[in-house]
């Protein structure tokens, strides 16, 4: 278990920077998730508090430790990677085994059967320990490779989208496998994604970065409901958060291109911040709600059935809204239907910088 | 999944399998007359038209491995009683050569020679193959200042044909002592073999993901341990194919050898056709000394097949 703390990392290589000015701290027995594209620089932040990279400029603390100076085998982190992290040539048992017979730690034959069989049971794998890695799934692939990281108990569990490669079911067992695997251990994970729906399920904390910038970290819930800015509020929820061009007048919410209106409950208190200047309104898909006598008229543009829901494009002049509704609403294509907001979930955005408001006041 | 082919790709297919064996039994041929010449009694060796049916003599080995001059009269019956089984065999050949002049058969040049081709041919390969694998390696992980430059020069020592340089590197031999010596035979034969080897070891380590070294790395392992358990067993394949090619060119090369040795350290090339000079050529002593000189590549190809066939199977989660 472990603390880590990067202050004002920058990386850069050659002339391209991937990493500006980075601060960021992850808490003892956190499961951090940092979230990006591709090219935002996960990677490479994965990388320099492996030791596999030096940063450019800044400092890499461990446990309140500089550790800019150790290499990467003494800083006892685990990686996992998206793949190539097993050996073809060797069995499960002899990739278990690795880690722990590096002369630096030097174990007892007795306990790296122990740690090895231990962790097998964990990861519920027993059953391949003879086999050569490359006669196994994917999904048996990425258990042994966790299975690697695990027995070695590092200080610090560091996952580069170890998930990506598999498909989508699996994906989803294996997540709440590893969530639970997490709790259970109580270890310091750090966990990279581009996926938002693993950041939001499995994520105590989440960094968002954009180009090289951690935008904002926070609780899954902070991000959703708080985002920092338009990218942020893109970045998360599927399907993403509206972005509607307008300004507020008299507590009400004028959205321009399509010219409707609708209430705004923060305006009504006093000071009415963010009145005539350009804006941007954010409203989750599942705080729009149809209603025969709701304000704004749309037409429906496209439905989408997902089971326990719809989500809806709606068309409203030239620009469309999309909506998350109970599976039970019956629409049909082209259908006039009219939607209303809920005020209180509306999040503003300056159209300029695209800061939400909430955080630059 | 039952492949459903069209009568045109079995008729290519067909075509294909005839082309096969047309080429193989083309590369084959000549294997097969040296083989069947050193097997040969000498009367039937230049036959017109070739002899295909005979019964097959180890009497050209013997000749090859013992050294003799000729005598004008056929041996007496005493002689003939004398003489050891393998020496008999020759005496039935009908041939009047038996005894060397100091009256006693001697053991041939050819023994030394081949052993002289081994030496070079198998520590010249092992120091090609050594560097070649740790710069390719070098080159392949790291930032290396010009790489691109340094590769190119690397590849220019091949692009003259080396007998070019044969006189001055006599010379300079000379000066310094190293003419008919292991030791010339070996550098040079380095030196030639090494570009070849970065070469293709850096192919090889680049198609090697570094995230191998990078798990070790992380997991406690030093780079020098992390390539030696990780990176060495899956260059494997790319280091035998390397190894196969060095050690082909150094146990054919004919001209520095021929140039550098004479006594001490002559290899079997230079060795085997100067034994066409002495006397009437007896072709089946020649084919006997070919032969032999085939073995060594027949069987460290044979022993090493498995990787040269084995394609890139690199990855244990596949892309």
């Amino acid at each position: 278990m472990a603390h880590i703390q990067l202050k004002n990392i920058t990386k850069k290589f050659g002339n391209h920077t991937a990493l500006k000015g980075l601060d960021l701290e992850i808490a003892d027995g956190e499961f951090f998730v940092l979230l990006g594209e591709t090219g935002a620089g996960k990677t490479t932040t994965l990388r320099l508090i492996a030791g596999l990279e030096t940063p450019t400029e800044g400092q890499i603390f461990i446990d309140g430790v500089d550790v800019g100076t150790w290499g990467a085998a003494e800083r006892d982190v685990a990686l996992v990677l998206q793949q190539y992290s097993l050996y073809p040539r060797y069995t499960v048992r002899q990739n278990l085994e690795f880690p722990l017979k590096s002369k630096i730690r030097r174990i007892e034959p007795k306990e790296i059967e122990e740690r090895v069989a231990r962790a097998a049971k964990t990861l519920r794998i027993e059953h391949l320990l003879e086999r050569k890695t490359d006669r196994l799934s994917g999904g048996e692939m990425q258990r042994v490779s966790i299975g690697r990281a695990i027995v070695r108990q590092p200080r610090v569990f560091l996952m580069d989208e170890p998930l990506s490669a598999l498909d989508a079911k699996l994906r989803e067992a294996l997540r709440t496998e590893l969530k639970n695997l997490q709790m259970n251990l109580g270890e310091t994970f750090l966990f990279v994604t581009h996926d938002q729906i693993e950041a939001m399920s499995m994520g105590d904390k989440i960094g968002v970065l954009n180009n090289g910038y951690l935008v904002q970290t926070g609780t899954p819930n902070e991000i959703y409901n708080n985002p920092l800015n338009t990218f942020v509020a893109r970045s998360v929820g599927s399907p993403p958060m509206n972005l509607l061009d307008g300004k507020l007048s008299g507590g009400r919410a004028i959205v321009a291109p399509m010219r409707f209106e609708l209430p705004y409950a923060g305006a009504t208190k006093a000071g009415a911040p963010g009145e005539d200047r350009p804006l941007i309104f954010g409203i989750r898909p599942e705080d729009i709600y149809l209603e025969p006598g709701a304000p704004v008229e749309a037409q429906v543009h496209d439905v989408e059935n997902h089971g326990v829901e719809k989500i809806l494009t709606l068309r409203v002049g030239d620009e469309t809204v999309r909506a998350t509704v109970p599976a039970r609403t019956e629409v049909a294509l082209e259908e006039s239907v009219r939607f209303a907001w809920n005020p209180e979930k509306v999040v503003l955005f300056d159209q300029t910088s695209g800061v939400s408001l909430r955080h630059a006041g | 999944m039952a492949a459903v082919r069209t009568s045109g790709e079995v008729a290519l297919n067909r075509v294909a399998i005839v082309a096969v064996l047309l080429i193989t039994l083309i590369f084959l041929a000549p294997i097969y007359w040296i083989t069947a010449t050193a097997f040969k009694p000498r009367n039937l060796a230049t036959t017109i038209p070739p002899t295909v049916v005979f019964t097959p003599e180890i009497s050209p080995f013997v000749k090859l491995f013992t050294k003799r001059s000729q005598l004008r009269e056929a041996p007496s019956p005493e002689e003939y009683e004398a003489a050891p089984w393998w020496e008999r065999l020759i005496f039935d050949g009908g041939e009047k050569v038996v005894r060397s002049g100091r009256g006693e058969v001697q053991l041939s040049g050819y023994p030394d020679r081949f052993m002289n081709s081994l030496i070079v041919a198998i520590t010249s390969t092992v120091l090609a193959v050594g560097m070649g694998t740790f710069t390719a390696y070098g080159f392949s992980r790291f930032k290396v200042k010009g790489e691109g430059d340094l590769l190119f020069f690397i590849l220019s020592t091949r692009m003259l044909p080396p007998v070019v340089v044969a006189i001055p590197m006599f010379l300079m031999y000379r000066a310094v002592g190293l003419n008919d010596t292991h030791w010339g035979l070996i550098i040079l034969y380095t030196a030639f073999n090494l570009s070849f080897s970065v070469w293709l070891m850096k192919g090889f380590m680049d198609e090697i993901p570094k995230e191998y070294e990078e798990a070790a790395l992380v997991d406690g392992y030093t780079r020098m341990q992390a390539f030696f358990k990780v990176v060495l067993p899956e260059a494997a394949t790319g280091i035998a194919a390397t190894a196969v090619f060095c050690f082909i060119t150094a146990w054919n090369e004919y001209a520095f050898a021929l140039i550098m040795t004479n006594r001490r350290a002559q290899t079997a090339p230079p060795f085997i056709p100067s034994q066409v000079g002495s006397g009437l050529p007896d072709w089946t002593v020649i084919a006997a000394g070919t032969f032999l000189f085939l073995l060594p590549v027949a069987i460290f190809t044979f022993l090493l097949r498995n990787h040269l066939l084995r394609g890139m199977s690199f990855g244990a989660i596949r892309k």
